[in-house]
């Protein structure tokens, strides 16, 4: 085991680090610690998946990674820039944490085609991209005729996670994209992470409650306990089992 | 409300003064009244129907539910708001000699502000009766100006009455218990999710504005800015509140008001015509975007450009106002010439100011509701106070200046040669704001996320 272990450390570290951490914490000044990784690496082109309770701080991590909330201490690197001094990985960066990534008085179309200005992709990008993923959206997103803010809440998910996308974006970072997913959607997004994770370019983070879906789509899980670390693995039909056992009650 | 309870106490003494007896004078026009709280209450009177839902599944009769609403709304602010001034007003009656009849007076008015509690609640998914009252109002006040027809002729006597018998009050009760009874029915048939609370959703139509792509990253943001004008209620309240502000100057200009005759306040006035919607749309930014700051902190975003497409849509939006303030011109030309000097001192100026300003104001704005679009207190803090003094007082100060010491014209010239010079600091002012901007980033995300 030790050297299986060893052997994939070291075929990773012929590959580049996407994202380097460092020291990282994030206390709330109630004292609260909410999240706490020393070093956690993340090489180019894994699809890395973040597994833990509620409060394991998966968000946090998130969020500090798209520098939405400052860091107690350390850092983050993207691709070798410092998240939280240099906006430099914003044009290979891409996230779709929740509804606040939403404008809610817009259409569907109007909101891609606006993230695809952003993201200097013109209209004809933008629609070869929806209708790639026009199954996906399973004919409730485009032209419907109603504002964001009025979809259901799994219609909204599926409106950010491929606006996610758009731009090919080099890192994709999605919050829980499963949750509210019906089971149908829930192996379609299955396929359309594999698919994106398949690209040796493209570093895909996705956090979730589910074990099961997470350990499909996913090559490396790391579990989260009340902000640390507790268990990095990569991915093996054994993984299951293990996950499940440290979960279990 | 402090200004109601004044005015309610005054207005007797007021009306006295010039000659007209105080309760017909109010009779005489509580038609417009009645009519202008309608109004009011459509857009910022709602059925605080969210209270509801966790209430239908617990053990309470359905009627139950629906009268602890219907009588929860009664002591909302727009109900109050008329007490302090009617209370008042029927105190200095009675003390003035009145009778037992002011009371009776008393009771048939707070009915009919009743009255239009409930007949909101009634209708307040149907703009077609706000359109009709705001129709009847225009209307009636129109024709009433130009003499063609006066509705006050035949209203005056039906408020008059509520006084001069005994029984004609009853009407108003009458018609309270009438609209509180169908308000009762028609929300108890309507207590589901999918009926009387159902989330009304609007037919979405993509707009697409190509026109704007030939200023690209600003027509980008220009095009979100147009429909986050257009499709919320908060921000459609803001428009209208501009739109008053354009008629706000006649108060000035009429020579109505005497303290308000003299130079300074005309500029007053001016800086207010043209800029309405500056300073109600301008003092919000970036806050209009709260609901999805997330999202633009984590975008590839050019600060510089986000700040031009609000800075446009201001310049328009004053533009836009100075046109229809043209109407000024009918007060002579150095009237119209004081709104213009305002409006380029307010592109200028004023503009910069505000979104300086704006760029301390951490208050999310919920874009659905119109409920905080008058008085935020979270919204004045002292920065912006500090930044808000010389919006007014310095084209005040020049304009006196320049009418005292040289001539009328010259004041104008003043306040618009001080607009120009603004403009050479623009990039400056927008650089200030991008470093604001960056340096409280996390302290705004965290406050927009608050009310989210």
């Amino acid at each position: 085991m030790r050297l299986t272990n060893k052997k994939i450390n070291s075929s990773l570290l012929k590959k580049r680090n996407m994202i380097q951490v460092t020291n990282l914490s994030k206390t709330y000044t109630n004292g609260v610690r909410v999240l706490n990784i020393e070093h956690l690496e993340i090489p180019k082109g894994q699809s890395f998946g973040l597994v833990g309770n509620n409060g394991a701080g998966k968000t946090t991590f998130f969020s500090l990674l798209l520098d939405l909330i400052q860091p107690s201490s350390g850092h983050i690197l993207n691709n070798t820039i410092q998240v939280n001094t240099s906006e430099a990985w914003k044009p290979f960066t891409a996230a779709f944490i929740d509804e606040s990534f939403l404008i809610g008085y817009l259409t569907a179309e109007e909101y891609f085609y606006f993230i695809g200005d952003l993201r200097g992709q013109n209209k004809a990008d933008v629609d070869a991209l929806l209708a790639k993923h026009e199954e996906f959206f399973n004919g409730e997103i485009l032209n419907s005729k109603k504002y964001l803010r009025d979809l259901s809440k799994g219609n909204m998910k599926k409106v950010g996670i491929i606006a996610a996308l758009i731009g090919d974006p080099e890192v994709v970072i999605l919050d829980e994209p499963f949750a509210n997913l019906d089971p149908t959607t829930v192996n379609r997004l299955k396929k359309i992470i594999k698919e994106l994770a398949d690209d040796p370019n493209r570093t895909v983070l996705v956090s979730s409650h589910d074990l099961v879906h997470t350990v499909e789509v996913c090559n490396r899980i790391v579990a989260l306990h009340l902000g640390e670390v507790v268990k990095d693995i990569q991915t093996s039909p054994e993984t299951l089992k293990e996950l499940e056992a440290f979960f279990a009650v | 409300m402090a200004c109601f309870a004044i005015l309610g106490t005054a207005v007797f003494f007021i009306l006295e003064d010039e000659g007209l007896e105080p309760l017909a004078a109010i009779n005489k026009f509580m038609i417009y009244y009645i009519l202008f709280d309608l109004v009011i209450r459509y857009f910022l009177q709602k059925m605080p129907v969210t209270n509801i839902k966790p209430l239908l599944i617990l053990p309470i009769n359905r009627s139950t539910i629906v009268h602890y609403t219907l009588g929860k709304t009664t002591i909302s602010f727009f109900n109050i708001l008329h007490a302090f001034f009617f209370v008042p007003f029927t105190v200095v009656l009675l003390y003035k000699g009145y009778g037992y009849q002011a009371i009776l007076w008393h009771l048939a008015m707070m009915a009919l502000i009743y009255t239009n509690n409930f007949l909101n609640i009634l209708v307040n998914s149907k703009n077609t009766v706000f359109y009709i009252a705001l129709a009847l109002l225009a209307a009636l006040g129109a024709s009433q100006y130009y003499n063609v027809f006066d509705i006050t002729t035949y209203s005056k006597v039906f408020f008059q009455n509520m006084y001069d018998t005994n029984y004609w009050f009853l009407i108003a009760v009458l018609l309270v218990v009438g609209t509180y009874y169908s308000a009762y029915n028609y929300f108890k048939n309507r207590l589901n999710l999918d009926d009387g609370l159902a989330k009304k959703s609007e037919v979405a139509q993509t707009e697409n504005f190509t026109w704007l792509d030939q200023f690209g990253t600003l027509g980008t943001f220009l095009k979100n800015d147009i429909r986050l004008l257009k499709r919320n209620k908060r921000s459609r309240t803001t428009l209208i509140m501009s739109f008053i502000f354009i008629f706000y100057g006649l108060l000035f200009f009429t020579q109505s008001i005497e303290a308000y005759d003299n130079p300074w306040m005309k500029v007053f006035a001016g800086i207010f015509v043209s800029g309405g919607f500056l300073f109600t749309f301008g003092q919000f930014v970036p806050s209009w975007d709260s609901a999805y700051y997330q999202l633009m902190m984590s975008q590839n975003i050019q600060y510089r450009e986000y700040i031009s497409s609000k800075w446009w849509l201001m310049v328009i939006g004053t533009v836009i106002s100075t046109l229809i303030a043209s109407f000024y011109l009918y007060f002579g030309l150095h009237t119209y010439l004081i709104i213009v000097a305002g409006a380029i001192f307010n592109i200028g100026v004023n503009s910069h100011l505000v979104m300086l300003g704006g760029a301390f104001v951490k208050t999310p704005i919920d874009l659905t509701t119109s409920k905080q679009a008058f008085g935020d207190k979270q919204a004045f803090n002292m920065k912006t106070m500090l930044i808000s003094l010389p919006k007014m007082l310095v084209p005040m100060g020049l304009y006196t200046v320049g009418y005292y010491l040289i001539s009328p014209n010259a004041g104008l010239v003043l306040v618009a040669a001080a607009g120009v010079l603004g403009f050479a600091f623009r990039n400056y002012v927008f650089d200030k704001i991008e470093k604001i901007y960056k340096s409280e980033k996390y302290a705004t995300i965290a406050a927009y996320k608050q009310k989210n």
